[in-house]
């Protein structure tokens, strides 16, 4: 059953540069303890995307579309009741443990305040969960730890919070956005394993440009380009038998595969290409490509592709 | 921590030696001598011997760096010496005139805070709005506007037009109806120049990445603006607020003469102007002392407000 459904998503805002079409329709699904990963180049709205689901955007952002999360539209609740539902039933892990903290309120405080909002839990009880929490993430002496301050965290320990805070109150989904950004190897292996283990029971959208990472933990992954989905399957056949030119692009340019780039940059989200939009960066452009916006064809069970040319 | 405070108290005694060094030879070098102005007598003679006695009595025949020390010697045991108009100590005088100031400083503080703290923080959250342009044109044109010409208007406005409030004086031990103008003035210029710089770090602190977090959490909007967001932003405002104080609490000398407010900045200025040097001098190392005294206290408050700074070994 789908936990959460996204169809026909647009997030648009107005600058003084012009509409910045960063989600361009998305139609995405992702069901019960699935882990889904979301994968594109910096800059091709997949955190605009993230942020969209639990309606974390600036105040004259236009959201046109439906995001169905346990059968109610996201996008059209109040704002009270997605308060409810942001940190308790879908909480994010965002990018960037290190400004991502609040330099001034002790780690525990931090983790608390989202248990004493969602579970009404008094001062104490809240500080117990905090510390329990902090243990579940492994991090050493939690009733100790959870006094400090950010600033007396290592990197490591401080995404480790962040995803203390996340799950807090046992949401049933995890936007994890970039959660492995700036980390040496080793600990992004141990953040890999930790989030791996305590999301087992949990649905997760994760959000980012490394591909190892995402192969480790999802189940099915979506590449995104220019604000929409150009590509998703089952983990094993994206790596097995990709039929974008982004995706097989993108596979090439790991380091294990040969280090190739991609020529040419990504598009402006103010500006997009007309017709498919990855035809001024594609090798196999043909004429259509350039006159006709390709649609979404299942070419396999369950594997999706927009492109022509596949 | 009480280790800090006491480094820092041994570093202000440089500081206030070289104060105190700097306005004794300042005094010492103005033009005027307090001695023939002291002594002159209704018709505007001087009697050559009664300054000459005048002279010996003060100490003033000494050489400068002699009635230094001997002045340093008094001040180090308590005494601040006597003031040459009245004779009376300086202390008592300086203890009078700093009740009046400090009085005044701590209403126009309120004020101050009371006005810009909200406003600051409402430019803040409604910023590019016509509520936030209209605020920041009010504090541009409060942080323009002279005091002395604020305080006639008000005085005009609310002494004279309205007749609700006393056009000037001290009243009886500074009541609060005699203190509203004159705090008014000080506080809205204050407020002005604090107003902007509420809003510049407000929104500094709005556009952090903690600030996303803690609205991910499902921190309702009040708690995020007034819990997250305020206690990062009161660090740079609290040491803004505190040079203030410090600059409200030496006394503004305009204002206090406007108003006929009986103190401190008026002492010193009247003292000048009576070549009351002792009393100057006096004045001059006590306003001192209370200025590094203020910055002390805020860099304390500064190590209560951010974590970061209380840790490091000091």
């Amino acid at each position: 059953m789908n936990l959460l459904e996204i169809i026909d998503l647009k997030t648009h805002f107005p600058t003084s540069n012009g509409l910045v079409k960063a989600v361009d329709t998305i139609d995405m699904s992702i069901s019960e303890q699935e882990t889904f990963g979301l994968i594109g180049e910096t800059g091709c709205g997949k955190s605009v995307l993230g942020h969209s689901i639990i309606r974390l955007l600036q105040s004259d952002t236009v959201m046109k579309g439906k995001i169905i999360y346990k059968g109610k539209n996201l996008l059209e609740i109040s704002e009270a009741e997605m308060r409810n539902i942001r940190g308790e039933e879908i909480a994010m892990i965002l990018q960037n443990p290190t400004t991502s903290l609040n330099p001034v309120i002790t780690v525990g405080e931090q983790i608390a305040e989202a248990i004493r909002l969602h579970q009404r839990l008094n001062k104490k009880d809240a500080k117990q969960k905090a510390i329990e929490m902090l243990e579940a993430v492994r991090i050493p002496s939690p009733s100790q730890r959870a006094n400090e301050y950010p600033h007396e965290f290592s990197g490591g320990m401080k995404q480790r919070v962040m995803i203390a805070m996340g799950l807090a109150c046992d949401p049933a989904l995890v936007i994890a956005d970039e959660p492995t950004k700036g980390l040496d190897v080793t600990i992004k292996i141990q953040i890999v394993e930790l989030m791996k283990e305590v999301t087992a029971q949990k649905a997760m959208l994760l959000i980012t440009h490394d591909l190892g990472v995402a192969s480790e933990m999802c189940d099915r992954i979506a590449l995104m380009y220019a604000g929409e989905l150009v590509e998703y399957a089952s983990v094993i056949e994206i790596f097995e038998n990709p039929l974008h030119p982004y995706t097989i692009g993108f596979l090439d340019s790991l380091p294990g595969r040969g280090l190739v780039p991609i020529p040419g940059m990504s598009p402006s989200l103010i500006d997009l290409p007309d017709g498919c939009r990855f035809h001024p960066r594609c090798s196999h452009v043909m004429e259509i490509c350039r006159q006709k916006h390709p649609g979404m064809t299942e070419m396999k069970d369950g594997h999706f592709v927009r492109c022509f040319h596949a | 921590m009480l280790g800090y405070i006491l480094k820092r108290i041994f570093q202000l005694i440089p500081a206030l030696l070289l104060v105190s060094v700097a306005s004794f030879s300042i005094i010492y070098f103005a033009p005027g001598d307090p001695a023939e102005t002291l002594m002159t007598g209704p018709d505007g003679n001087v009697n050559p011997k009664s300054v000459e006695e005048f002279r010996t009595k003060m100490g003033l025949d000494k050489p400068l760096h002699i009635q230094y020390l001997i002045w340093l010697n008094n001040v180090v045991h308590g005494n601040f010496g006597y003031s040459y108009r009245t004779e009376k100590p300086v202390f008592d005088h300086i203890k009078t005139s700093f009740g009046a100031t400090f009085k005044l400083a701590v209403v126009s503080l309120i004020i101050s805070l009371i006005i810009s703290i909200p406003l600051g923080i409402i430019s803040a959250i409604k910023h590019n709005s016509g509520l936030d342009i209209s605020c920041m044109v009010g504090a541009s044109l409060g942080v323009s506007m002279p005091n002395f010409w604020l305080g006639l208007l008000l005085m005009l406005l609310f002494g004279i037009y309205l007749d609700w409030l006393p056009v000037a004086g001290y009243g009886t031990g500074g009541d609060l109806e005699h203190i509203i103008l004159p705090a008014l003035t000080l506080g809205t210029g204050s407020a002005a120049v604090t107003a902007r710089l509420m809003r510049s770090s407000m929104l500094e602190v709005l556009g952090q990445d903690y600030i996303l977090t803690a609205r991910a959490k499902g921190v309702p909007e009040w708690m995020v603006i007034g819990k997250h967001a305020l206690k990062n932003a009161l660090i740079p405002f609290v040491t803004m607020v505190g040079l203030n104080f410090g600059y409200l609490l030496n006394g503004s000398v305009v204002v206090e003469t406007i108003f006929g407010w009986p103190g401190i900045g008026r002492l010193i200025v009247d003292s000048i102007n009576m070549r009351d040097y002792m009393m100057v001098q006096g004045c001059m190392v006590f306003v001192a002392l209370l200025f590094v005294t203020v910055n002390l206290v805020v860099d304390i408050s500064y190590r209560y407000l951010d974590p970061r700074i209380r840790y490091e070994k000091a």
